[in-house]
This record gives C-alpha cells, sequence and structure tokens, in this order.
C-alpha cells in the first residue's frame, strides 16, 4: 500500500479483481450486498456476492417499448444499463404494513412488530439512480414531513455508485443534468476503465471500507481517461430533451392544449411508467380485516395517477379521463414537482419510455409543448 | 345484516353453466373458511352442504353464466330471494370460457356435438348474470381469488366497500417486480387492459396474460390494439386472446370486432 493517508474525496485506483475484497468489506461493515444480475433475461438487481455475479459483457438494447438484453462478450462489469426494476423498492417497498390492531374485549390494541430495518449496500447505482434517490429524499425526508420507514430505510444505505460511461438508447440523464457522472450522495463512486476502478471516496463509512484495500493512487493518465469516458458518454445518449429550464413553463402553459388528447389517444392508462419510474412514490393505504373482525391490518401499497381510483373522491373523480391523467403524470414530473419539492421529477434514465407497452417518449411529448409555447 | 338480530347473515351458493371451480375456491379456503362459517349461515350450497335452510337469504353468489332459457328463469327467482348478489367468476361476470359458442354459429354446433340436437334448449349467447337481473358486486377471475370473496363477504358484514383493485394487471406484475412479457419478450399480453386481481399468474411464470378478470373500468381499447397486433406470434392471435376466457366482456368484443373489421380492410 502506498505511502499516502486516505481522506475524503481522495481518488485512487483498484484491480477489478480487488471489487470482491470491496464488498466483502462493505459486508464487513454489516451490510448486505445488492447489485446488478441477469435473471430472467433482463437486468434485475439482487444479492451479490462478489464481481462473478456482476453482468460482465452485457448490454441492453432499448427503444420505446422494447428491451433485450445483449451478450457482446465485452469485458467490462457495469456497462448494462437499468432494466424496469429500480432501487426505490429498497427504500420504498411495493408493499409494507404500517400497523396492526387487535381487539382484545371490545378494545382495539396496537399490535407490536418486531422489524429488522435492512442494511443494503446498493452497488453500481448509476448517476440517474443516484438523482432519483436525492429526489425521492426531497419527497419523503423534509422539515415538514418525514415518512419515518423511508428514513430508516435510508440511513441505513451504502450506496456505491457508477459512472455511467456506456448510456443506453433511451437514456437522456445528460439533458436532466443527473449524469453522466455521478453527482453527490454516494459513499464510493467507481469509474470503470479498461483494466482497473478508478474509485472515489464519498463517505467516512466509504473512507473505512477503501481502507481495507490494495489500493493505489490515482494516475493523471487514469482520470483522463475517466474525463474522456464521460465526456463521450455525454455525447452519446439515446434521447435528448434541449433546454430543460423551458419544460415547466412549457407544459404548465398549455394545460388546454389540444395534444393532450393526442397523446391521450395513445396511452393505455395501464400505469407501467410510474411504477417503473425511480422517483414516482404515490401510495395506497388498504385495510386487510380478519373474517372474525378481530384484527386489521393497514399497508402501504405503490399506487398510481393511472388508477382511476387514485383519483376517486366524495362528489366524484377529479381525473375521470386517460386525457387528465396523463396530463398529471406529464405535468408532475415536468413542472408542478419543481414547484412542490424544489426539483424535477424526472431524471432522464428512460424507463418510462422502454417499459411503455405502448412505446409513448417522454422526450418527444414535452418537445411538443416546447414547440407550442416558443 | 341478519334476518333477526341473534341470527347469523345467511349465505346462498348457486351454480349455473359452469365448471364448478369458483365453488371449489370458496371450499379451497381452508385457513379461513371455518372462521367464515362462525360468522355466516351457509344456508344453501349444495357442493358443500347436503341440508338446505329455507330461504330468502341475506347474500346470494352466482357462479356460471345463463345460458339456457330456464336459467333466465331461475335468476329471477334467486334475485328475488338475495337481499345481495354477488357474481362470481368470469362466468357470471362475462359469459365464461363456454361464451366462445358466441361467435359462431349455434346451430351448427350443437349438430357437430350431440347425438340428439333436439334434446338442446340453448339460449343463442352464453350471457353473464348482470344481462338479466340486477347484480350488486362481480368477482372476476376464472377461477375466482378466494381471497377476493372473502374480502367482498367480509366488507359486507362490515357494512363498506370491498377492496377490489380496479387497475391494470400491469401495476400488479410490476409491484411483483417481473419483467415485462411484451416489451422484454416480444409476447401479446392483456395485462395492460385487465382488472389486477389474480396476483399476475400467468407473468409471473413468462407468459402473457388472456384475461381472466376482464376488462378494467378504464380499459383504452383504442390505445391497446396496435401493441397488441404488433406483438402476434401468428395471424389471429389477438383475437383469439381477447375472445378466449372474458371474450364476451363488451370491451373485448368491441377489441375483437375492430381488430377484424381493421384486417377486413
Amino acid at each position: 500500500m502506498p505511502d499516502m493517508k486516505l481522506t475524503l474525496n481522495n481518488e485512487v485506483v483498484i484491480q477489478k479483481s480487488e471489487l470482491d475484497a470491496l464488498l466483502a468489506a462493505v459486508r464487513q461493515q454489516g451490510y448486505q450486498t445488492v447489485g446488478p444480475v441477469i435473471k430472467h433475461e433482463v437486468l434485475q438487481y439482487g444479492p451479490i456476492e462478489g464481481i462473478s455475479d456482476l453482468p460482465q459483457g452485457y448490454t441492453s438494447v432499448q427503444d420505446a417499448g422494447s428491451y433485450r438484453i445483449k451478450n457482446t462478450g465485452h469485458s467490462r462489469y457495469f456497462d448494462i444499463t437499468p432494466g424496469a426494476r429500480t432501487w426505490k423498492e429498497y427504500i420504498y417497498p411495493p408493499r409494507k404494513r404500517l400497523f396492526t390492531l387487535s381487539k382484545e374485549n371490545r378494545h382495539w390494541e396496537r399490535v407490536k412488530i418486531e422489524e429488522e430495518i435492512p442494511k443494503y449496500a446498493l452497488v453500481g447505482v448509476r448517476p440517474c439512480e443516484l438523482q432519483a434517490i436525492g429526489v425521492l429524499d426531497a419527497v419523503l425526508v423534509r422539515k415538514d414531513f418525514t415518512d419515518p420507514d423511508y428514513f430508516a430505510r435510508r440511513s441505513r444505505l451504502f450506496i456505491l455508485a457508477v459512472d455511467c460511461l456506456h448510456p443506453g438508447d433511451t437514456c437522456f440523464c445528460a439533458s436532466m443534468g443527473s449524469g453522466p457522472e455521478a453527482g453527490e450522495g454516494y459513499d464510493l463512486k467507481l469509474t470503470e476503465l479498461d483494466d482497473c476502478f478508478l474509485i472515489r471516496i464519498g463517505s467516512d463509512i466509504g473512507l473505512a471500507v477503501m481502507q481495507e484495500l490494495n489500493w493505489e493512487p490515482a494516475t493523471a493518465f487514469c482520470q483522463q481517461a475517466a474525463q474522456r469516458g464521460l465526456e463521450h458518454a455525454a455525447r452519446s445518449m439515446g434521447r435528448h430533451i434541449r433546454d430543460i429550464e423551458s419544460v415547466p413553463d412549457a407544459i404548465l402553459d398549455n394545460l388546454e392544449h389540444p395534444h393532450w388528447i393526442e397523446v391521450s389517444a395513445r396511452c393505455m392508462s395501464c400505469g407501467n411508467c410510474t411504477f417503473v419510474c425511480p422517483t414516482c412514490f404515490c401510495w395506497d393505504a388498504v385495510d386487510e380485516v380478519s373474517v372474525t373482525i378481530k384484527e386489521t391490518s393497514r399497508y402501504r401499497v405503490w399506487d398510481s395517477c393511472f388508477n382511476l381510483a387514485y383519483s376517486a373522491q366524495a362528489g366524484g373523480n377529479t381525473r375521470p379521463s386517460t386525457k387528465s391523467r396523463y396530463r398529471q403524470w406529464l405535468s408532475h414530473k415536468f413542472g408542478n414537482w419543481q414547484k412542490q419539492f424544489n426539483v424535477l421529477g424526472c431524471v432522464g434514465c428512460g424507463r418510462c419510455i422502454t417499459w411503455c407497452p405502448a412505446g409513448i417518449d417522454v422526450t418527444e411529448e414535452v418537445k411538443v409543448f416546447q414547440e407550442v409555447s416558443s | 345484516m341478519a334476518n333477526k338480530k341473534s341470527k347469523k347473515p345467511t349465505i346462498a351458493v348457486y351454480k349455473f353453466s359452469s365448471c364448478d371451480g369458483c365453488q371449489l375456491g370458496i371450499l379451497n379456503l381452508e385457513d379461513e373458511l371455518l372462521d367464515l362459517v362462525g360468522v355466516v349461515e351457509i344456508a344453501h350450497f349444495l357442493e358443500a352442504r347436503r341440508q338446505v335452510l329455507p330461504g330468502p337469504y341475506d347474500i346470494g353468489l352466482v357462479e356460471g353464466s345463463v345460458s339456457t332459457p330456464e336459467e333466465v328463469q331461475r335468476i329471477k327467482e334467486i334475485r328475488h330471494s338475495c337481499g345481495i348478489l354477488i357474481a362470481l367468476g368470469t362466468c357470471a361476470t362475462a359469459g365464461g370460457v363456454q361464451g366462445l359458442r358466441n361467435f359462431e354459429d349455434l346451430e351448427e354446433l350443437i349438430n357437430i356435438v350431440y347425438e340428439h340436437p333436439e334434446f338442446i334448449d340453448s339460449l343463442p349467447n352464453s350471457t353473464r348474470v348482470a344481462d338479466h337481473v340486477k347484480v350488486d358486486y362481480e368477482l372476476w377471475g376464472c377461477p375466482v381469488n378466494k381471497y377476493q370473496v372473502v374480502e367482498a363477504l367480509v366488507a359486507i358484514l362490515q357494512n363498506r366497500r370491498p377492496n377490489l383493485p380496479q387497475y391494470s394487471l400491469c401495476l400488479e406484475c410490476k409491484r411483483l417486480g417481473n419483467p415485462c412479457v411484451t416489451v422484454a419478450y416480444g409476447m401479446p399480453c392483456l395485462g395492460p387492459i385487465v382488472r389486477a386481481g389474480c396476483g399476475a399468474l400467468c407473468p409471473s411464470n413468462g407468459r402473457g396474460c388472456y384475461g381472466c378478470f376482464g376488462p378494467m373500468d378504464t380499459a383504452e381499447v383504442d390505445a391497446f390494439i396496435p401493441v397488441l397486433k404488433s406483438h402476434q406470434r401468428y395471424p389471429g392471435e389477438a383475437v383469439r386472446l381477447l375472445r378466449t376466457i372474458s371474450g364476451y366482456a363488451p370491451a373485448f368484443v368491441d377489441a375483437a370486432e375492430l381488430i377484424l373489421a381493421q384486417e377486413e380492410e
């Protein structure tokens, strides 16, 4: 090990094989390591032990409404961009019990639930996904409100971010300012070069992990190679939104534009876009009451603004048509979200484009509103 | 709810044209069944209990489609003798798989199938219960999700609205983390216009949905047709999928007819 004291924000390099030791050191800190794995011919997230679990050689071919993985035999481990699943499920599970009540002698008592909040180390969090976790933080951890379950899970996360050197066909993080270089909020950040990993230390736990490893100081050559890779990545996004600052007004000034009718004719109101979105957080409370009415549990489940019941209320439904529901989705992501949470709801990951069975492309829809308002 | 304060609410289960699978769903409840008979009186359920208590009943569950003139009379009588009527399963809510005949020449079919066609007295179509009488709740599925049966009964006993999903199967699939069979594998799947509730059984096993739970209330047929057609693996697959299980549900009838009309052009 070189005669250099590691500190925060240091950049060092490790051999690729050293990633096994890195993951072991992370587990030593009490984390379960989860990362990208190929399962059922798509990229998913799941438990990983070491570098051999990673999707080396894989890439994906994505377009509006279409996804296929491809093994090109390249040597890189972190090249394949995300599939439908998001890290959201680790910090904001699709279904989560909030409480259980039990009836004893005509009196309802809260049943104590022993629940250990897992400590996850998310391995291979891409810049858009890191930004998405930041967006969820802005929504769920606020001065006026904090979601206790989200906060507990979130504060136990270890994040190993990965710079994105080969963006996918539906990616547009460069337009959203969330990539291809990972922003803040990681414990460690990795850039995959041809023969080594360049690592940047972002937190004290990240520092403690790196002190266990065989590392070398990053050379200027490595840093320049990473920089060149990122510049190339920024130019190779599959999708674009120009002038993102103009988008919120372009949409919010045109809420009655006939284009909403045009796009809603293609929208099935199925809600896939909202469930693959790494920042969508809407939920429903579902009560499950036992047959004997002696016990009842309330669950928080992911819900969607495309679900008619989501906007049902006494006196009628505020969003009865697909047009009004699609308008809610797009105008929230790219407009009202900013007013509410001071950040846009879209991070440019492209999932809603790829996983919309009807192939609706938000970058194209946004463009229409930019054109009509310019 | 009960007829008299001391009595438990009574339940009657009836069979029409069906395979009995939904009634079996009730019997398969196992854990919940004992609790259920503790809070309700199963007054008429020929598949489960020989004894029949006299009506009228508080809740009637009707399995099967109405497909003969005799059944038309019987469903009207049952409607009169049940306070709340629940259509149980896709035969009762959409005519069921036997609704396949609704798209064929009935007389021709009868002549092919039966040695003595003169004994057959059948309606022109296999129809849903709601075509004949007012239905208070519809529980879809082929078979029904037994937990939805419990939820509907418990909700009625508690005088609240049952919690039954009205959204697309896609949402159920995504909550389970399933890969989308249409987007990732190019398979046709009715999921985007089908009501959730089955637990995404088929897509969880790598198959497209064929619509047991019927069209959701907000089924966007016009938007869905191009998606379905572009994923057909052989000519005619889209229409077959739509017409297999819930084919006589109005939204699926419309979708299939639209596709056939487009193909003729």
